[in-house]
């Protein structure tokens, strides 16, 4: 089992991280405090500046400024007595291709001095039977796999995976989201990056939306959701003609509606209640005669928290 | 979970990394014929190339007319000359195509033609004047004996085999080290390694030591074949020779570091390593003596690694040389190493 906490302070702690690569402010003063044994998210669009936030935390980069705390300790040197206790995945890290599976483990269990068994580390992620295969051999979920069991083979107190499920088909990423549910249960800290918000949403205990290098939000999934003020979200477009009779006030002013936002000739609404809003908007539009062209309903997620707080949508950044 | 799981043998982070490194080098085709079949090749076709032949007989012309009989007979008595009876015109046709190497006219006496500029032609009009002159009455004062060297050691393949293992040693100690660095840092293995907890000097030392284990078969397969196939001698120790062997191993990892502190591409380690290698290929002594480049250039060749590795090479196999002459280029051999060593530690790029 693990050592027995030698402190009961957070996981992680940082205070004002600033990050420039010449004119690139890639952290803008980050503040984050991870609590021990929760599973903390990043979640923002790429370029928000996760990837470096957490290469600072991992001690593979340094800030411009600002403080670092991890299980509370800093870096100092080459931190060998802090990187005992973490596993790492980097967002992607490609193994000797001649090396066999369980040859790959061995090695990295050898680095510490206690930790799992390599077969056991493979069994965690469900690659036993690959153990004799050449990496060369593995699928790109497969060598994800592999790489999270090399992070978890030194059964480390804080687990920092990046972008852990990107580019994964959703098998794999189920299978790598049941194996972090895994840890969670054993009491294992975890901090996550990620763009995918369904992701972060079934994963996290808490989640702080990143962008631009500063966070920007941050509370439970479940929260954050409700930040909203409505459960739903009603989108709709109509031909231009018709959108010219239309307007943000008219629209808000509909049962139930909570918020508007207009991108060109589509609208969201931010409703409570579905079965109240779409029958009076519907009949609010056919008074001024104009035509939905497309309307879809969807309960609030965190991609719409992120679009409520910067206008735009996760996935294009 | 399993506190000690795997206790049945667990290797330390050093043997592991190394062990890594030896499989990965093992289970590399190319790899495998590079260091171990090609020099082997290369001595081969090269000896055979270079083998040493009897002295051939120097074709002469001899012009038609009233002397040539008596010429033709004294001529044709000599055992390094070859000569051929020809008309005036088909003698200088000869001649200028290169199908001789001398005319001896039909006057009294004789005109020889030929090439002052062509070492065979001049030691034609040697041999032939001398065989005439005796033909004609003329006594030798004395007559010197011959010794005749074609023992081993003093044959172009004996010189090329310990040009190869040097190069063999620059070659592999280079791309052996400076490849797999640059393909680890390029997949982000580098800093995947650097996160966990291994100490960098097991990283690069594990590089090292795998390098120093593969240098005993492939200098190994170049010599055994060399020695017993080509009878190359080996006069010196053989703890010389490994000695020699293991510090150029050694500095030439120390070079190949240096190459790929910074590139994190492939294609920019190979333009760094030609830009390394190929002035040794050219100006180290592998395949002729340095003693053909100018008199201003030899501080530069001589200040080469591979010149001093080669250098020591060749001394410890063909002269049986001890430590004691040899220091001052295994210390320019060592420098070359430690200085580089030093330099790549400095500027390294872990991610």
């Amino acid at each position: 089992m693990s050592s027995p906490q030698r402190d009961t302070g957070g996981a992680l702690r940082c205070r004002g991280l600033v990050k420039r690569y010449g004119e690139v402010v890639a952290l803008a003063g980050l503040d984050l405090d991870v609590r021990r044994g929760e599973c903390f998210g990043l979640l923002g669009p790429n370029g928000a500046g996760k990837t470096t936030a957490v290469e600072i935390l991992e001690g593979l980069n340094v800030p411009d400024e600002g403080e670092v705390e991890v299980l509370g300790e800093t870096w100092q040197g080459d931190g060998l007595a802090l990187r005992r206790r973490l596993g790492v995945q980097l967002q992607e890290t490609k193994f000797p291709e001649k090396l066999r599976v369980r040859e790959v483990t061995t090695l990295f269990r050898s680095f510490y001095r206690r930790g799992l068994g390599a077969a056991e580390a493979l069994s965690l992620v469900g690659l036993e039977e690959k153990a004799a295969a050449f990496v060369r051999t593995l699928s790109g979920g497969q060598k994800q796999r592999l790489s999270l069991a090399c992070a978890l083979i030194g059964d480390p107190e804080l687990l920092f995976l990046d972008e852990p499920t990107t580019g994964l088909d959703p098998q794999s990423r189920r299978q790598t989201w049941e194996i972090v549910e895994g840890l969670k249960v054993r009491g294992r800290t975890v901090l996550i990056t990620t763009h995918y918000m369904e992701e972060a949403a079934r994963l996290c205990d808490r989640v702080a939306i990143v962008d631009h290098g500063r966070v920007i939000a941050l509370d439970t999934p479940r929260n954050l959701v409700a930040s909203l003020g409505a459960e739903h979200v009603v989108e709709f477009a109509t031909d231009e003609a018709a959108a010219a009779k239309l307007s943000a006030s008219m629209l808000a002013a509909l049962p139930s509606v909570e918020g508007v936002a207009r991108e060109s000739d589509s609208w969201r609404l931010t409703v409570r209640e579905v079965h109240r809003a779409v029958p009076e908007l519907l009949a609010a539009l056919a008074d001024r005669g104009a035509e939905p062209t497309h309307l879809t309903t969807h309960h609030a997620t965190l991609e719409d928290v992120f679009m409520a707080l910067t206008g735009r949508r996760l996935r294009d950044g | 979970m399993a506190e000690a799981a795997g206790a049945a043998r667990v290797r330390g982070p050093l043997a592991e990394l190394t062990l890594a490194r030896i499989r990965e080098l093992t289970r590399e085709p190319e790899a495998v014929f590079w260091v171990f079949v090609f020099p082997i090749l290369l001595a081969a076709v090269l000896g055979l190339a270079f083998r040493s032949r009897p002295p051939e007989a120097l074709p002469i012309a001899v012009v038609a007319g009233p002397h040539a009989g008596a010429r033709m007979a004294a001529l044709t008595a000599e055992r390094d000359l070859k000569p051929r009876l020809l008309t005036e015109a088909d003698a200088r046709q000869a001649l200028a195509r290169g199908h001789v190497v001398l005319v001896v006219s039909d006057g009294e006496p004789p005109i020889y033609s030929f090439d002052p500029t062509q070492p065979e032609s001049r030691t034609a009009r040697l041999s032939v004047d001398a065989a005439l002159q005796r033909a004609a009455g003329r006594a030798d004062v004395f007559t010197a004996g011959g010794a005749e060297l074609t023992e081993p050691g003093g044959r172009y393949v004996d010189f090329l085999v310990p040009g190869l293992l040097g190069m063999n040693i620059m070659g592999t100690g280079m791309w052996g080290i400076g490849f797999s660095l640059v393909v680890a840092r390029n997949g982000n293995l580098l800093k995947r390694l650097v996160a966990a907890p291994v100490r960098r000097s097991h990283l690069l030392g594990a590089q090292l030591i795998s390098r120093m284990i593969f240098l005993v078969p492939e200098a190994g397969a170049l010599l055994v074949f060399a020695h017993f196939a080509l009878g190359v001698p080996l006069r010196g120790s053989l703890a010389m020779l490994t000695g020699v062997s293991l510090l150029g191993a050694l500095a030439f990892s120390g070079l190949g570091l240096l190459t790929a502190a910074r590139p994190r591409t492939i294609e920019g380690v190979s333009g760094l390593m030609n830009f390394v290698m190929v002035p040794m290929w050219i100006f180290s002594g592998i395949f002729f003596s340095t003693d053909r480049f100018p008199a201003r250039l030899q501080p530069f060749v001589h200040a080469l690694p591979l010149t001093a590795l080669n250098d020591c090479l060749r001394a410890v196999m063909l002269e049986g040389a001890g430590l004691p002459p040899l220091l001052p280029e295994l210390a320019l051999l060592g420098a070359w190493g430690a200085v580089s060593f030093a330099v790549a530690l400095k500027i390294f790029r872990w991610q």
